[in-house]
């Protein structure tokens, strides 16, 4: 039988820093930047947020800390952090033209090695005589759930069991939502991600929105790091153990079509086919589990292809995605 | 016509052509800023004199002669990687899917490696390998380019996901091949008869990867510079629509493209599980493919300049390992060395393909 009572809360907390990052990307790509940089900066915004509370827990007890600053010490480390990583990806792409995906690959690569080099050096540049990082207490904190969930039974257990940052994350992907779709400043966004030349012909600040959103969503995605290692690790940080997530966020954008509010449900879901494996029973035939990780990726794959089959105009991706703007040159 | 009363202090406008020894004084300018601020870096975290982090990376590189010969491996391995990306880079086809391409390569070889012994002499495993590895390559990228000529699938994310399915297709076989068993790692293959392993130089375990590589170099020059092909693919990347109307057929282009991208990125997977390592995990290219789009891109997709690009990925790399071990660092302190030196030479860019003109007082400029 099948264990959905255990299987969905495992699959929805596995969705989260997926959701998170998908939503980044989704309003980043509205604004016609293909930031694939996303798995550096979430790498970033996890390890930035633990240096926040590293410093601020390090010789304190639970008592002598204040939750709040428990709670805005990593955040805003967090936000900081993947700020200035969406602020130099604008202005390397937009401001000085650069090449998207290159400019991303490198963003990755620099994002993923800051992690793991603070991650791993953090103990012996502080000076501290801890044997690693490990913030219980800020964890306990990010990790605290809604005052009924374990008085509800299973109703409890599938709504009610997260840490803020898992509703926070919802309530943003809706609220990206709506923003894209039913404001003003959603439309001049799209018109921006659609075709910049119209939109600057219209009177919108191209360069503005592109700042605006790619640094927005850089550090939505960055909180989805904070989440993975405040939340999901339980405030231990491992190197690489945030693995190919990054990634899978720029998936789960395709996959919802470039819908954040698709997100929310489709998170899950990558949430639980990235799981999955660990719930079938195949024995003791460890292979074929590798096969499963496969999955979301092919699932992937399939909605691409069959998006770009049926060539609906409301399905694409942006019309100017990964295309630098310059006025001079329409 | 300017009806704004507000004069901007400067504006951008493109650049003519600049003369190449001017682009690449640019650049260059761009990579000491780059090294500067790395040694500046380096001397804040670790405590350093500037001067011995300098040292320290280049005795990573050139320190002992096995660590000169593993630079070339390295180099080696990463251009052929870099001059399979390029002729799809040279069309505007993003292929980002070199990883997955070379993984699968590996696979395909590793599968001639086990399987076939006992079955084949020796030179004819060899010849199954080289076919082999060549083929699922080109078909692992033939896949997203069927797709992108078809339907104008997008390539850059199609071939990105690719990647991931290779990698778990890889970590399966690795599991079925297993030996020891229980260790879930393949080990290195046929140890003892040393079928299937590519001839090796007597005294140079290297040096034919680095020879392959090198003859590939011109190869790939002369193919994108002087062919009718690279032509084609030269006027597709700069304009479909010319392409079409001049009668060249863009979607057997493209495709064809991508096959013969494929198919370089599998011989960079043979090189590596035949030749150099012998042994097939989900890590083995590590990271090739994404670091060259960077190589590849910074040499403006030339492939004579893609052999300086990718020395100096390279030797930043390893000169930070060696900082790493040296000052008992993590060794992803490459990484970060590494994005540095990249933002630099990246943002440098901009100065050679536009100039900033400064406008005076309220009158014309120019």
């Amino acid at each position: 039988m099948f264990d959905f009572v255990s299987f969905i809360p495992r699959a929805v907390v596995q969705g989260i820093p997926l959701l998170l990052g998908s939503t980044g990307e989704t309003i980043t790509e509205k604004s016609g930047n293909l930031n694939l940089g996303i798995p550096g900066i979430m790498y970033v915004g996890g390890i930035c947020g633990v240096i926040g509370s590293f410093y601020y827990e390090a010789g304190k007890s639970a008592q002598e800390m204040n939750t709040a600053l428990t709670i805005l010490i990593p955040l805003s480390c967090c936000l900081l952090g993947s700020f200035l990583m969406g602020l130099l990806y604008c202005f390397l792409t937009v401001t000085l033209r650069a090449n998207q995906n290159v400019t991303g690959l490198a963003l990755t690569t620099f994002g993923v090695g800051f992690g793991n080099f603070f991650g791993g050096s953090l103990i012996k540049l502080s000076g501290s005589s801890l044997p690693s990082i490990i913030m219980t207490n800020t964890s306990n904190v990010f990790r605290r759930t809604l005052p009924f969930a374990d008085k509800t039974g299973v109703f409890g257990k599938l709504f009610l069991n997260y840490g803020f940052l898992a509703y926070a994350a919802v309530a943003i992907a809706l609220a990206a939502s709506y923003v894209l779709n039913h404001t003003r400043t959603g439309l001049h966004l799209r018109a921006v991600g659609e075709s910049p030349t119209t939109a600057d012909a219209a009177g919108i600040n191209v360069t503005r929105y592109k700042y605006v959103a790619t640094c927005l969503g850089a550090m939505i995605a960055g909180l989805g790091g904070l989440y993975y290692v405040m939340d999901y690790a339980c405030g231990v940080w491992t190197n690489d153990a945030f693995g190919d997530r990054g990634w899978l966020a720029i998936a789960l954008v395709i996959f919802t079509i470039w819908r954040p509010n698709v997100g929310v449900l489709a998170s899950f879901l990558f949430g639980g086919l990235y799981i999955l494996h660990m719930y079938i029973p195949s024995g003791m035939n460890l292979a074929v589990k590798e096969l499963y990780k496969m999955a979301p990726y092919v699932v992937t794959i399939i909605v691409l292809v069959i998006t770009s089959m049926r060539n609906k105009r409301e399905n694409q991706p942006p019309a100017s995605l990964g295309l630098p703007y310059f006025r001079e040159e329409r | 016509m300017n009806k704004k009363t507000k004069t901007p202090l400067f504006h951008v406008a493109k650049r003519a052509a600049l003369p190449w020894y001017k682009a690449w004084a640019i650049r260059g300018a761009a990579l000491l800023l780059a090294l500067v601020l790395c040694g500046v870096i380096t001397s804040l975290v670790t405590g350093e004199d500037p001067i011995a982090v300098y040292g320290a990376i280049w005795k990573g590189s050139f320190g002992t002669p096995r660590k000169f010969w593993v630079l070339l491996q390295n180099i080696a391995m990463l251009l052929c990687v870099s001059l399979a990306v390029t002729p799809a880079f040279r069309m505007r086809c993003w292929n980002l899917g070199a990883e997955g391409q070379a993984l699968i390569g590996g696979l395909a070889c590793a599968a001639c490696m086990i399987l076939l012994p006992g079955k084949l002499p020796n030179w004819a495993i060899i010849l199954c390998m080289i076919v082999a590895s060549l083929l699922a390559g080109a078909v692992w990228a033939g896949i997203p380019a069927f797709f992108k000529a078809r339907y104008n699938t997008n390539e850059t994310l199609f071939t990105l996901m690719m990647n991931y399915v290779a990698t778990q297709l890889v970590a399966f076989f690795c599991v079925v091949w297993e030996s020891p068993k229980g260790s879930g790692t393949i080990g290195i293959i046929n140890p003892n008869t040393q079928l299937g392993w590519l001839p090796q130089f007597p005294s140079q375990k290297y040096l034919l990867n680095v020879l392959i590589v090198a003859v590939l170099c011109v190869l790939v020059y002369i193919y994108l510079n002087y062919s009718k092909h690279g032509y084609e693919i030269a006027v597709v990347g700069e304009s479909e629509r010319t392409a079409r109307y001049v009668g060249i057929k863009v979607e057997k282009v493209i495709i064809r493209t991508m096959l013969l991208s494929g198919a370089i990125c599998g011989l960079a997977g043979l090189l590596l599980v035949g030749s150099t390592n012998h042994t097939l995990t989900p890590t083995i290219v590590d990271g090739r493919g994404f670091t060259a789009v960077m190589v590849s891109w910074l040499a403006k997709f030339n492939p004579i300049w893609m052999i300086l690009t990718s020395f100096l990925l390279v030797f930043l790399g390893r000169g930070a390992g060696e900082i790493a071990t040296k000052f008992g660092l993590n060794r992803s302190f490459g990484d970060i060395l590494t994005g540095v030196i990249l933002f630099c030479i990246i943002g440098s860019e901009f100065f050679i393909n536009y100039e900033i003109k400064f406008t005076r007082g309220a009158g014309k400029e120019d």
